[in-house]
Protein backbone atom coordinates (compact mmCIF):
# COMPACT_ATOMS: atom_id res chain seq x y z
CA UNK A 1 0.00 0.00 0.00
CA UNK A 2 1.18 3.49 -0.53
CA UNK A 3 1.06 5.84 2.30
CA UNK A 4 1.64 9.07 0.16
CA UNK A 5 0.20 8.82 -3.26
CA UNK A 6 0.68 12.60 -5.09
CA UNK A 7 -0.69 13.72 -8.30
CA UNK A 8 0.17 17.11 -9.79
CA UNK A 9 0.88 18.34 -6.66
CA UNK A 10 1.67 21.93 -7.22
CA UNK A 11 1.76 24.89 -5.14
CA UNK A 12 2.46 28.99 -5.85
CA UNK A 13 2.86 31.69 -3.76
CA UNK A 14 1.26 34.56 -5.58
CA UNK A 15 2.80 34.59 -9.06
CA UNK A 16 6.04 32.29 -7.91
CA UNK A 17 5.50 28.27 -8.20
CA UNK A 18 8.01 26.40 -5.91
CA UNK A 19 6.21 23.43 -7.11
CA UNK A 20 4.87 21.85 -10.03
CA UNK A 21 2.62 18.83 -11.05
CA UNK A 22 4.55 16.20 -8.63
CA UNK A 23 3.33 13.06 -8.80
CA UNK A 24 5.12 10.56 -6.23
CA UNK A 25 3.95 7.63 -4.59
CA UNK A 26 5.40 5.87 -1.27
CA UNK A 27 5.05 2.85 -0.28
CA UNK A 28 4.77 1.74 2.96
CA UNK A 29 7.64 0.88 5.10
CA UNK A 30 9.70 3.15 2.74
CA UNK A 31 13.09 5.22 3.47
CA UNK A 32 12.10 7.44 0.96
CA UNK A 33 15.02 10.20 -0.09
CA UNK A 34 14.36 13.81 -1.40
CA UNK A 35 17.79 15.24 -3.19
CA UNK A 36 18.08 18.24 -4.66
CA UNK A 37 20.27 21.73 -4.84
CA UNK A 38 18.62 24.50 -2.21
CA UNK A 39 15.57 26.15 -3.49
CA UNK A 40 14.28 23.36 -5.38
CA UNK A 41 11.55 23.00 -3.44
CA UNK A 42 12.49 20.30 -0.91
CA UNK A 43 10.92 21.54 2.23
CA UNK A 44 7.81 23.28 0.42
CA UNK A 45 7.03 19.81 -0.73
CA UNK A 46 7.53 18.27 2.70
CA UNK A 47 5.55 20.73 4.46
CA UNK A 48 2.46 19.94 1.92
CA UNK A 49 2.96 16.52 2.18
CA UNK A 50 2.64 16.51 5.98
CA UNK A 51 -0.12 19.21 5.56
CA UNK A 52 1.32 21.68 7.17
CA UNK A 53 0.52 23.55 4.46
CA UNK A 54 -2.51 23.15 1.00
CA UNK A 55 -1.02 22.71 -2.29
CA UNK A 56 -2.67 24.94 -5.14
CA UNK A 57 -3.63 22.24 -7.25
CA UNK A 58 -3.60 18.82 -7.33
CA UNK A 59 -4.49 15.53 -5.63
CA UNK A 60 -2.77 14.26 -2.48
CA UNK A 61 -3.94 10.98 -0.23
CA UNK A 62 -2.33 10.37 3.08
CA UNK A 63 -2.23 6.76 4.64
CA UNK A 64 -4.86 6.03 2.12
CA UNK A 65 -7.54 9.01 2.73
CA UNK A 66 -8.04 12.39 0.79
CA UNK A 67 -5.72 14.68 2.72
CA UNK A 68 -7.27 17.74 0.74
CA UNK A 69 -10.34 18.49 2.61
CA UNK A 70 -10.14 20.38 5.86
CA UNK A 71 -12.23 18.03 7.79
CA UNK A 72 -9.31 15.18 7.47
CA UNK A 73 -6.37 16.93 7.77
CA UNK A 74 -5.90 17.91 11.64
CA UNK A 75 -6.47 13.89 12.03
CA UNK A 76 -4.15 12.73 9.83
CA UNK A 77 -1.82 15.27 10.89
CA UNK A 78 -1.68 13.63 14.28
CA UNK A 79 -1.07 10.67 12.73
CA UNK A 80 2.76 12.10 11.24
CA UNK A 81 5.90 13.77 12.56
CA UNK A 82 7.84 16.19 11.36
CA UNK A 83 11.80 16.72 12.43
CA UNK A 84 13.18 20.01 11.24
CA UNK A 85 17.12 21.01 9.61
CA UNK A 86 16.91 23.68 12.47
CA UNK A 87 14.06 22.30 15.40
CA UNK A 88 12.24 24.74 16.94
CA UNK A 89 12.87 23.51 20.89
CA UNK A 90 10.59 25.43 22.93
CA UNK A 91 11.59 27.56 26.11
CA UNK A 92 10.45 25.22 28.64
CA UNK A 93 11.99 22.14 30.06
CA UNK A 94 13.29 18.82 27.78
CA UNK A 95 10.34 17.05 29.34
CA UNK A 96 7.81 19.45 28.63
CA UNK A 97 9.22 19.67 25.26
CA UNK A 98 9.39 16.27 24.52
CA UNK A 99 5.86 15.59 26.13
CA UNK A 100 3.77 18.37 24.17
CA UNK A 101 2.52 16.12 21.54
CA UNK A 102 0.99 13.97 24.19
CA UNK A 103 -0.70 16.51 25.68
CA UNK A 104 -2.12 17.79 22.81
CA UNK A 105 -3.20 14.70 22.52
CA UNK A 106 -5.02 14.61 25.99
CA UNK A 107 -2.59 11.34 26.80
CA UNK A 108 -3.08 10.83 30.44
CA UNK A 109 -0.23 11.84 33.33
CA UNK A 110 0.77 8.53 33.37
CA UNK A 111 1.17 7.66 29.65
CA UNK A 112 2.81 10.87 29.18
CA UNK A 113 5.21 9.79 31.88
CA UNK A 114 6.13 6.68 30.92
CA UNK A 115 6.64 7.42 26.94
CA UNK A 116 8.84 10.85 27.92
CA UNK A 117 11.01 8.40 30.01
CA UNK A 118 11.40 5.80 27.59
CA UNK A 119 11.88 7.87 24.79
CA UNK A 120 14.43 10.02 26.83
CA UNK A 121 16.28 6.56 27.04
CA UNK A 122 16.32 5.84 23.44
CA UNK A 123 18.14 9.17 22.62
CA UNK A 124 20.53 8.70 25.09
CA UNK A 125 19.55 11.70 27.13
CA UNK A 126 18.29 10.06 30.42
CA UNK A 127 17.76 12.35 33.44
CA UNK A 128 17.58 15.31 30.75
CA UNK A 129 14.13 15.81 31.87
CA UNK A 130 14.12 18.74 34.37
CA UNK A 131 16.66 20.69 32.15
CA UNK A 132 15.86 23.77 30.50
CA UNK A 133 15.78 22.55 26.81
CA UNK A 134 17.31 26.13 25.24
CA UNK A 135 20.61 25.23 26.89
CA UNK A 136 21.30 22.39 25.03
CA UNK A 137 23.70 21.77 21.75
CA UNK A 138 23.06 21.19 18.68
CA UNK A 139 23.46 17.53 18.45
CA UNK A 140 21.02 17.25 21.74
CA UNK A 141 18.52 19.83 20.75
CA UNK A 142 17.94 17.81 17.25
CA UNK A 143 17.91 14.39 19.69
CA UNK A 144 15.18 16.28 21.77
CA UNK A 145 12.97 17.43 18.63
CA UNK A 146 13.21 13.87 17.34
CA UNK A 147 12.09 12.12 20.38
CA UNK A 148 9.20 14.69 20.59
CA UNK A 149 8.20 14.22 17.12
CA UNK A 150 8.27 10.18 18.03
CA UNK A 151 6.32 9.75 21.36
CA UNK A 152 3.24 10.00 19.41
CA UNK A 153 4.21 6.99 17.62
CA UNK A 154 3.57 8.85 14.12
CA UNK A 155 3.06 6.15 10.88
CA UNK A 156 5.02 8.94 8.11
CA UNK A 157 8.28 10.59 9.51
CA UNK A 158 8.99 13.51 7.36
CA UNK A 159 12.69 14.78 7.94
CA UNK A 160 13.77 18.28 6.51
CA UNK A 161 17.84 17.91 6.33
CA UNK A 162 17.99 16.29 9.22
CA UNK A 163 21.83 16.07 9.53
CA UNK A 164 22.93 19.40 8.21
CA UNK A 165 23.76 21.50 10.82
CA UNK A 166 25.16 18.39 12.97
CA UNK A 167 28.79 17.11 13.23
CA UNK A 168 30.01 14.41 11.76
CA UNK A 169 29.18 11.72 14.94
CA UNK A 170 25.99 13.61 15.76
CA UNK A 171 24.79 13.14 12.54
CA UNK A 172 26.16 9.06 12.17
CA UNK A 173 23.93 8.61 15.65
CA UNK A 174 21.07 9.91 13.78
CA UNK A 175 21.18 8.16 10.76
CA UNK A 176 21.57 5.07 12.92
CA UNK A 177 18.40 6.11 14.87
CA UNK A 178 16.72 6.60 11.69
CA UNK A 179 17.69 3.36 9.85
CA UNK A 180 16.73 1.51 12.93
CA UNK A 181 13.11 3.36 13.11
CA UNK A 182 12.60 2.21 9.93
CA UNK A 183 13.40 -1.53 10.38
CA UNK A 184 12.10 -2.46 13.45
CA UNK A 185 9.26 -0.14 13.70
CA UNK A 186 8.34 -0.10 9.75
CA UNK A 187 7.83 3.38 9.53
CA UNK A 188 7.59 5.41 6.49
CA UNK A 189 10.34 7.64 6.01
CA UNK A 190 10.72 10.96 4.02
CA UNK A 191 13.93 12.88 4.10
CA UNK A 192 15.26 15.55 1.99
CA UNK A 193 18.99 15.98 2.14
CA UNK A 194 21.58 17.89 0.14
CA UNK A 195 24.05 15.31 0.95
CA UNK A 196 24.10 12.73 -1.68
CA UNK A 197 26.10 10.10 0.13
CA UNK A 198 23.57 10.03 2.88
CA UNK A 199 20.52 9.55 0.01
CA UNK A 200 22.29 6.21 -0.70
CA UNK A 201 23.14 5.26 2.89
CA UNK A 202 19.63 5.64 3.91
CA UNK A 203 17.31 6.00 1.08
CA UNK A 204 15.64 2.90 -0.66
CA UNK A 205 14.09 5.50 -3.30
CA UNK A 206 15.61 8.53 -4.05
CA UNK A 207 13.68 11.65 -6.03
CA UNK A 208 15.36 14.16 -7.55
CA UNK A 209 13.99 17.60 -7.11
CA UNK A 210 15.12 20.62 -9.36
CA UNK A 211 13.63 24.13 -10.25
CA UNK A 212 10.04 22.54 -8.15
CA UNK A 213 9.70 19.48 -10.67
CA UNK A 214 10.55 15.97 -9.51
CA UNK A 215 12.85 15.40 -12.44
CA UNK A 216 13.56 11.42 -11.47
CA UNK A 217 12.87 9.24 -9.02
CA UNK A 218 14.38 5.89 -8.95
CA UNK A 219 16.74 3.47 -6.73
CA UNK A 220 20.53 5.28 -5.73
CA UNK A 221 22.03 3.21 -8.51
CA UNK A 222 19.99 4.64 -11.11
CA UNK A 223 19.82 8.28 -9.99
CA UNK A 224 23.28 7.97 -9.55
CA UNK A 225 24.23 5.91 -12.75
CA UNK A 226 22.12 6.74 -15.10
CA UNK A 227 21.11 10.43 -14.31
CA UNK A 228 17.45 11.28 -16.45
CA UNK A 229 19.60 14.51 -17.67
CA UNK A 230 22.64 16.54 -17.61
CA UNK A 231 21.42 18.95 -15.20
CA UNK A 232 20.68 15.79 -12.68
CA UNK A 233 24.11 14.51 -13.87
CA UNK A 234 25.96 17.47 -12.84
CA UNK A 235 24.01 17.65 -9.40
CA UNK A 236 24.83 14.19 -8.62
CA UNK A 237 28.59 15.01 -9.50
CA UNK A 238 29.22 12.73 -12.41
CA UNK A 239 32.23 14.22 -13.41
CA UNK A 240 32.58 13.14 -16.94
CA UNK A 241 29.74 14.44 -18.86
CA UNK A 242 30.84 14.82 -23.13
CA UNK A 243 29.45 15.93 -26.18
CA UNK A 244 29.21 13.89 -29.13
CA UNK A 245 27.71 12.09 -32.24
CA UNK A 246 26.34 8.89 -32.51
CA UNK A 247 27.84 7.21 -36.31
CA UNK A 248 26.62 3.85 -35.66
CA UNK A 249 24.09 1.42 -34.02
CA UNK A 250 25.57 -2.44 -34.06
CA UNK A 251 23.54 -4.78 -32.11
CA UNK A 252 22.88 -2.07 -29.34
CA UNK A 253 26.39 -0.71 -28.85
CA UNK A 254 26.41 2.50 -30.46
CA UNK A 255 29.66 4.16 -31.25
CA UNK A 256 30.06 7.88 -30.37
CA UNK A 257 32.68 10.68 -32.27
CA UNK A 258 33.89 12.99 -28.97
CA UNK A 259 35.60 15.55 -30.82
CA UNK A 260 37.26 12.95 -32.63
CA UNK A 261 37.69 10.43 -30.01
CA UNK A 262 35.58 7.23 -30.36
CA UNK A 263 33.62 5.80 -27.42
CA UNK A 264 31.37 2.75 -27.27
CA UNK A 265 28.61 2.60 -25.50
CA UNK A 266 25.44 0.75 -24.87
CA UNK A 267 22.08 2.74 -26.30
CA UNK A 268 19.47 2.19 -28.53
CA UNK A 269 20.12 5.03 -30.14
CA UNK A 270 20.69 5.86 -34.33
CA UNK A 271 23.20 7.32 -35.94
CA UNK A 272 23.24 11.03 -36.56
CA UNK A 273 22.01 11.97 -33.13
CA UNK A 274 23.29 14.14 -30.62
CA UNK A 275 24.42 12.91 -27.19
CA UNK A 276 25.67 13.07 -23.77
CA UNK A 277 28.14 10.52 -22.68
CA UNK A 278 28.05 10.31 -18.84
CA UNK A 279 30.64 8.47 -16.44
CA UNK A 280 31.46 8.53 -12.91
CA UNK A 281 35.27 9.28 -12.37
CA UNK A 282 35.20 6.22 -9.48
CA UNK A 283 33.97 3.99 -13.60
CA UNK A 284 37.40 5.53 -15.23
CA UNK A 285 40.62 3.49 -14.72
CA UNK A 286 44.05 4.50 -14.95
CA UNK A 287 47.29 2.36 -16.07
CA UNK A 288 50.81 3.24 -17.05
CA UNK A 289 51.29 3.68 -20.67
CA UNK A 290 52.80 1.26 -22.87
CA UNK A 291 51.11 -1.42 -19.55
CA UNK A 292 49.08 -4.63 -20.37
CA UNK A 293 46.22 -4.43 -22.75
CA UNK A 294 42.83 -3.60 -21.36
CA UNK A 295 39.93 -5.53 -22.06
CA UNK A 296 37.96 -2.40 -21.41
CA UNK A 297 36.25 -0.74 -25.17
CA UNK A 298 37.17 2.75 -24.27
CA UNK A 299 41.41 2.84 -23.38
CA UNK A 300 43.02 6.78 -24.95
CA UNK A 301 46.00 7.24 -23.94
CA UNK A 302 46.86 11.09 -22.12
CA UNK A 303 48.97 13.25 -20.08
CA UNK A 304 48.05 14.33 -16.35
CA UNK A 305 47.10 17.49 -16.21
CA UNK A 306 45.97 17.93 -12.74
CA UNK A 307 46.09 15.91 -9.40
CA UNK A 308 43.39 16.52 -6.28
CA UNK A 309 44.34 14.75 -3.30
CA UNK A 310 40.97 14.38 -0.84
CA UNK A 311 41.93 10.96 0.63
CA UNK A 312 41.67 8.52 0.65
CA UNK A 313 41.51 9.20 -2.82
CA UNK A 314 42.55 10.91 -5.45
CA UNK A 315 40.94 12.91 -8.27
CA UNK A 316 43.17 13.05 -11.55
CA UNK A 317 42.55 15.23 -14.48
CA UNK A 318 43.80 13.40 -17.79
CA UNK A 319 44.02 15.62 -21.14
CA UNK A 320 43.33 13.17 -23.58
CA UNK A 321 42.42 15.37 -26.22
CA UNK A 322 39.67 15.91 -24.14
CA UNK A 323 39.12 15.96 -20.32
CA UNK A 324 38.41 12.77 -18.56
CA UNK A 325 38.67 12.52 -14.40
CA UNK A 326 39.44 9.47 -12.87
CA UNK A 327 38.84 8.74 -9.32
CA UNK A 328 41.63 6.37 -7.85
CA UNK A 329 42.70 5.73 -4.27
CA UNK A 330 45.57 7.18 -2.74
CA UNK A 331 48.00 3.88 -2.45
CA UNK A 332 47.29 2.77 -6.34
CA UNK A 333 48.02 7.02 -7.10
CA UNK A 334 51.29 6.37 -5.20
CA UNK A 335 51.86 3.04 -6.92
CA UNK A 336 51.42 4.29 -10.44
CA UNK A 337 53.49 7.20 -9.27
CA UNK A 338 51.38 9.31 -10.47
CA UNK A 339 52.35 13.35 -11.13
CA UNK A 340 51.59 15.97 -13.48
CA UNK A 341 52.43 15.78 -16.84
CA UNK A 342 53.37 12.13 -16.90
CA UNK A 343 51.85 9.52 -19.67
CA UNK A 344 48.67 7.60 -18.42
CA UNK A 345 45.88 5.58 -20.20
CA UNK A 346 42.67 5.76 -19.47
CA UNK A 347 40.05 3.15 -20.04
CA UNK A 348 36.19 3.37 -19.49
CA UNK A 349 33.73 0.13 -19.68
CA UNK A 350 31.12 0.66 -22.47
CA UNK A 351 28.63 -0.65 -20.06
CA UNK A 352 29.44 2.26 -17.25
CA UNK A 353 28.78 4.68 -19.84
CA UNK A 354 25.05 6.10 -19.60
CA UNK A 355 24.23 7.69 -22.82
CA UNK A 356 22.06 10.95 -22.97
CA UNK A 357 20.06 12.12 -25.94
CA UNK A 358 20.60 15.98 -26.31
CA UNK A 359 17.49 17.40 -25.54
CA UNK B 1 7.93 79.95 46.90
CA UNK B 2 11.22 77.74 47.18
CA UNK B 3 10.38 77.15 50.78
CA UNK B 4 6.75 76.03 50.42
CA UNK B 5 8.37 73.43 47.62
CA UNK B 6 10.98 72.34 50.53
CA UNK B 7 8.23 72.03 53.43
CA UNK B 8 6.39 70.61 51.17
CA UNK B 9 8.48 67.88 50.55
CA UNK B 10 9.19 67.14 54.45
CA UNK B 11 5.72 67.50 54.82
CA UNK B 12 5.04 65.02 52.47
CA UNK B 13 8.06 62.57 53.47
CA UNK B 14 5.83 62.80 56.74
CA UNK B 15 2.81 61.70 55.32
CA UNK B 16 3.96 58.67 53.78
CA UNK B 17 6.12 57.30 56.69
CA UNK B 18 3.23 58.16 59.72
CA UNK B 19 0.93 55.94 56.48
CA UNK B 20 -1.26 58.83 56.62
CA UNK B 21 -4.95 57.31 55.86
CA UNK B 22 -5.57 59.91 52.98
CA UNK B 23 -2.85 58.96 51.15
CA UNK B 24 -2.73 55.30 52.01
CA UNK B 25 -6.52 55.15 50.64
CA UNK B 26 -6.00 57.46 47.29
CA UNK B 27 -3.02 54.97 46.49
CA UNK B 28 -5.12 51.50 47.27
CA UNK B 29 -7.90 52.68 45.28
CA UNK B 30 -5.54 54.17 41.90
CA UNK B 31 -3.33 50.41 42.80
CA UNK B 32 -7.02 48.80 42.49
CA UNK B 33 -8.59 50.32 39.27
CA UNK B 34 -5.47 50.32 37.18
CA UNK B 35 -5.08 47.10 38.33
CA UNK B 36 -8.39 45.79 37.13
CA UNK B 37 -8.30 47.44 34.22
CA UNK B 38 -5.44 45.99 33.52
CA UNK B 39 -6.46 42.91 34.26
CA UNK B 40 -9.40 42.89 32.87
CA UNK B 41 -7.77 44.35 29.28
CA UNK B 42 -5.07 41.36 29.45
CA UNK B 43 -7.58 38.68 29.47
CA UNK B 44 -9.58 40.00 26.37
CA UNK B 45 -6.45 41.52 24.58
CA UNK B 46 -3.80 38.90 24.67
CA UNK B 47 -6.57 36.24 22.87
CA UNK B 48 -7.39 39.11 20.73
CA UNK B 49 -3.92 39.83 19.35
CA UNK B 50 -3.69 36.36 18.98
CA UNK B 51 -6.18 35.59 16.90
CA UNK B 52 -5.22 38.86 14.85
CA UNK B 53 -1.95 37.07 14.60
CA UNK B 54 -3.99 33.84 13.50
CA UNK B 55 -6.24 34.97 11.36
CA UNK B 56 -5.72 36.96 7.82
CA UNK B 57 -8.72 39.03 6.80
CA UNK B 58 -9.23 42.11 4.82
CA UNK B 59 -8.09 45.29 6.26
CA UNK B 60 -6.10 43.62 9.11
CA UNK B 61 -3.74 45.57 8.30
CA UNK B 62 -5.41 48.91 8.58
CA UNK B 63 -6.94 47.43 12.01
CA UNK B 64 -3.40 47.21 12.96
CA UNK B 65 -2.70 50.50 12.48
CA UNK B 66 -5.81 51.88 14.27
CA UNK B 67 -4.63 50.02 17.42
CA UNK B 68 -1.24 51.37 17.08
CA UNK B 69 -2.69 54.87 16.65
CA UNK B 70 -4.83 54.28 19.82
CA UNK B 71 -1.42 53.45 21.66
CA UNK B 72 -1.42 57.41 22.04
CA UNK B 73 -4.99 58.00 22.18
CA UNK B 74 -5.94 61.54 24.21
CA UNK B 75 -6.89 60.23 27.46
CA UNK B 76 -9.09 62.85 28.06
CA UNK B 77 -10.57 61.71 24.55
CA UNK B 78 -11.28 58.34 25.48
CA UNK B 79 -13.16 60.05 28.87
CA UNK B 80 -15.14 62.29 26.56
CA UNK B 81 -15.82 59.15 24.67
CA UNK B 82 -16.97 57.58 27.78
CA UNK B 83 -18.55 59.67 29.26
CA UNK B 84 -20.96 60.70 26.12
CA UNK B 85 -22.37 56.73 26.30
CA UNK B 86 -22.84 56.18 30.12
CA UNK B 87 -23.88 60.16 31.42
CA UNK B 88 -27.38 60.01 32.01
CA UNK B 89 -28.59 61.33 28.54
CA UNK B 90 -26.34 58.50 26.70
CA UNK B 91 -27.20 55.11 25.67
CA UNK B 92 -25.59 53.07 28.24
CA UNK B 93 -26.82 55.94 31.03
CA UNK B 94 -29.42 53.31 32.74
CA UNK B 95 -26.01 51.43 33.71
CA UNK B 96 -25.06 54.15 36.31
CA UNK B 97 -21.84 53.60 35.57
CA UNK B 98 -20.59 57.13 36.15
CA UNK B 99 -19.12 58.76 38.63
CA UNK B 100 -18.33 54.86 39.84
CA UNK B 101 -14.94 53.06 40.52
CA UNK B 102 -16.20 51.23 37.94
CA UNK B 103 -16.73 53.76 35.39
CA UNK B 104 -13.31 54.41 35.56
CA UNK B 105 -12.09 50.61 35.33
CA UNK B 106 -14.00 50.64 31.98
CA UNK B 107 -12.29 53.68 30.72
CA UNK B 108 -8.70 52.96 31.93
CA UNK B 109 -9.39 49.72 29.23
CA UNK B 110 -10.49 51.54 26.80
CA UNK B 111 -6.47 53.22 26.93
CA UNK B 112 -5.16 49.70 27.59
CA UNK B 113 -7.26 47.33 24.97
CA UNK B 114 -5.35 48.84 22.53
CA UNK B 115 -2.48 48.38 23.70
CA UNK B 116 -2.10 45.31 24.95
CA UNK B 117 -3.36 43.41 21.50
CA UNK B 118 -1.39 45.76 19.18
CA UNK B 119 1.89 44.50 21.35
CA UNK B 120 0.57 40.84 21.73
CA UNK B 121 0.51 40.70 18.22
CA UNK B 122 3.81 42.27 17.42
CA UNK B 123 5.20 39.93 19.62
CA UNK B 124 3.89 36.61 17.90
CA UNK B 125 4.22 38.20 14.05
CA UNK B 126 7.75 38.76 15.58
CA UNK B 127 8.85 35.47 16.34
CA UNK B 128 9.77 32.42 14.00
CA UNK B 129 7.42 31.15 11.92
CA UNK B 130 8.63 27.84 12.72
CA UNK B 131 7.51 27.76 15.97
CA UNK B 132 3.83 28.08 14.21
CA UNK B 133 4.78 25.02 11.91
CA UNK B 134 6.28 23.12 14.38
CA UNK B 135 3.27 23.45 17.05
CA UNK B 136 0.70 22.09 13.82
CA UNK B 137 3.17 19.38 12.99
CA UNK B 138 3.08 18.03 16.85
CA UNK B 139 -0.79 17.61 16.27
CA UNK B 140 -1.78 20.65 18.10
CA UNK B 141 -5.70 21.92 17.64
CA UNK B 142 -5.95 26.01 16.52
CA UNK B 143 -6.87 26.59 20.52
CA UNK B 144 -3.43 24.28 21.76
CA UNK B 145 -1.51 26.11 19.20
CA UNK B 146 -2.40 29.49 20.36
CA UNK B 147 -1.70 28.77 24.35
CA UNK B 148 1.71 27.32 23.15
CA UNK B 149 2.40 30.26 21.39
CA UNK B 150 1.75 32.50 24.05
CA UNK B 151 3.32 30.46 26.65
CA UNK B 152 6.09 30.87 24.26
CA UNK B 153 6.06 34.58 24.06
CA UNK B 154 5.19 34.81 27.77
CA UNK B 155 7.73 38.05 28.07
CA UNK B 156 7.24 40.00 25.29
CA UNK B 157 3.19 39.75 26.61
CA UNK B 158 4.05 39.90 30.11
CA UNK B 159 6.18 43.36 29.04
CA UNK B 160 3.00 44.56 26.86
CA UNK B 161 0.88 43.70 30.20
CA UNK B 162 2.96 46.15 32.42
CA UNK B 163 3.29 48.59 29.82
CA UNK B 164 -0.72 48.86 29.88
CA UNK B 165 -0.50 49.47 34.13
CA UNK B 166 1.87 51.88 33.46
CA UNK B 167 -0.90 53.55 31.26
CA UNK B 168 -3.89 53.26 33.64
CA UNK B 169 -2.29 54.40 36.53
CA UNK B 170 -0.21 57.04 34.90
CA UNK B 171 -3.33 58.43 33.62
CA UNK B 172 -5.57 61.65 34.73
CA UNK B 173 -7.92 62.94 32.16
CA UNK B 174 -9.94 60.03 31.93
CA UNK B 175 -10.17 59.43 35.44
CA UNK B 176 -10.89 62.91 36.34
CA UNK B 177 -14.02 62.90 33.64
CA UNK B 178 -15.43 59.39 34.29
CA UNK B 179 -14.80 59.31 37.97
CA UNK B 180 -15.24 63.31 39.05
CA UNK B 181 -12.67 62.85 41.98
CA UNK B 182 -14.82 62.04 44.54
CA UNK B 183 -12.90 61.45 47.71
CA UNK B 184 -13.09 58.76 49.06
CA UNK B 185 -14.54 57.00 46.17
CA UNK B 186 -13.10 57.72 42.74
CA UNK B 187 -10.35 59.79 43.64
CA UNK B 188 -6.81 58.28 42.88
CA UNK B 189 -2.86 59.43 42.93
CA UNK B 190 -2.87 61.27 39.77
CA UNK B 191 -6.74 63.23 39.93
CA UNK B 192 -5.98 63.92 43.69
CA UNK B 193 -2.72 65.57 42.63
CA UNK B 194 -4.24 67.72 39.78
CA UNK B 195 -7.02 69.01 42.96
CA UNK B 196 -4.24 69.15 45.78
CA UNK B 197 -1.99 70.97 43.07
CA UNK B 198 -4.82 73.58 42.35
CA UNK B 199 -5.63 74.26 45.83
CA UNK B 200 -2.31 75.30 47.39
CA UNK B 201 -2.24 71.79 49.46
CA UNK B 202 1.40 70.76 47.94
CA UNK B 203 2.19 68.72 50.79
CA UNK B 204 -0.63 66.26 50.01
CA UNK B 205 0.35 66.32 46.31
CA UNK B 206 3.87 65.97 46.35
CA UNK B 207 3.81 63.15 48.74
CA UNK B 208 1.60 61.60 46.36
CA UNK B 209 3.64 62.58 43.62
CA UNK B 210 6.40 60.95 45.16
CA UNK B 211 3.94 57.73 45.27
CA UNK B 212 3.11 57.64 41.83
CA UNK B 213 6.91 58.06 40.82
CA UNK B 214 7.46 55.08 43.15
CA UNK B 215 4.80 53.11 40.84
CA UNK B 216 6.25 54.03 37.93
CA UNK B 217 9.79 53.04 38.71
CA UNK B 218 8.80 50.38 40.27
CA UNK B 219 6.61 48.97 36.55
CA UNK B 220 10.05 50.09 34.80
CA UNK B 221 12.39 47.67 36.72
CA UNK B 222 9.96 44.98 36.64
CA UNK B 223 9.39 45.76 32.66
CA UNK B 224 13.35 45.44 32.56
CA UNK B 225 13.71 42.67 34.63
CA UNK B 226 11.19 41.38 32.66
CA UNK B 227 12.55 41.95 28.91
CA UNK B 228 16.12 40.65 30.04
CA UNK B 229 14.09 37.70 31.38
CA UNK B 230 16.54 37.23 34.14
CA UNK B 231 14.19 36.90 37.05
CA UNK B 232 11.27 34.86 35.13
CA UNK B 233 13.34 32.72 33.52
CA UNK B 234 15.05 31.61 36.83
CA UNK B 235 12.15 30.82 38.29
CA UNK B 236 10.28 28.92 35.39
CA UNK B 237 13.36 26.70 34.80
CA UNK B 238 14.05 25.94 38.38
Amino acid sequence: MNVIEAEGLTKRYGEREILREISLSVPAGRIFGLIGPSGAGKSTLLRLLDLLEAPTGGRLSILGEDALPMSSRFQLRRRMGMLHQKPVIFNRTVHENIAIGLKYRHESRDRIESRVRDALREIDLPGYSPRPARTLSGGEAQRVALARALVTDPEILFLDEPTANLDPPSAENLEEIILRLNREKGMTIVMSTHDMLQGQRLAGSIGVLMGGRLTQVGNSLEIFQRPASKDIARFVRVENILNGLVTENIAGEVIVDVSGKIFRAVAPLQPGERVNLLFRAEDVTIDLAGGMKSSARNVFPGKIKRLVTLRPVVQVVIDCGIEITALVTASSAEDLGLSEGKEVRVSVKATAIHVLPET
Amino acid sequence: MAGEIVDGFIQAIQLIMTGNPEVMRITLLSLEISLAATFLSALISIPAGALLYYHEFFGKRVLVNILQTLYALPTVLAGLLLFLLISHQGPLGFLSLLYTPYGMVIAQMILVLPLITGLTFSTLNGTDPAIRSTVLSLGATKLQSMGTLILETRFGILAAVILGFGRAISEVGAAMIIGGNIRGYTRVLTTAISLETSIGDFALAIALGIILLGVAVLVNIVLNLVQSGSVLKNTWTS
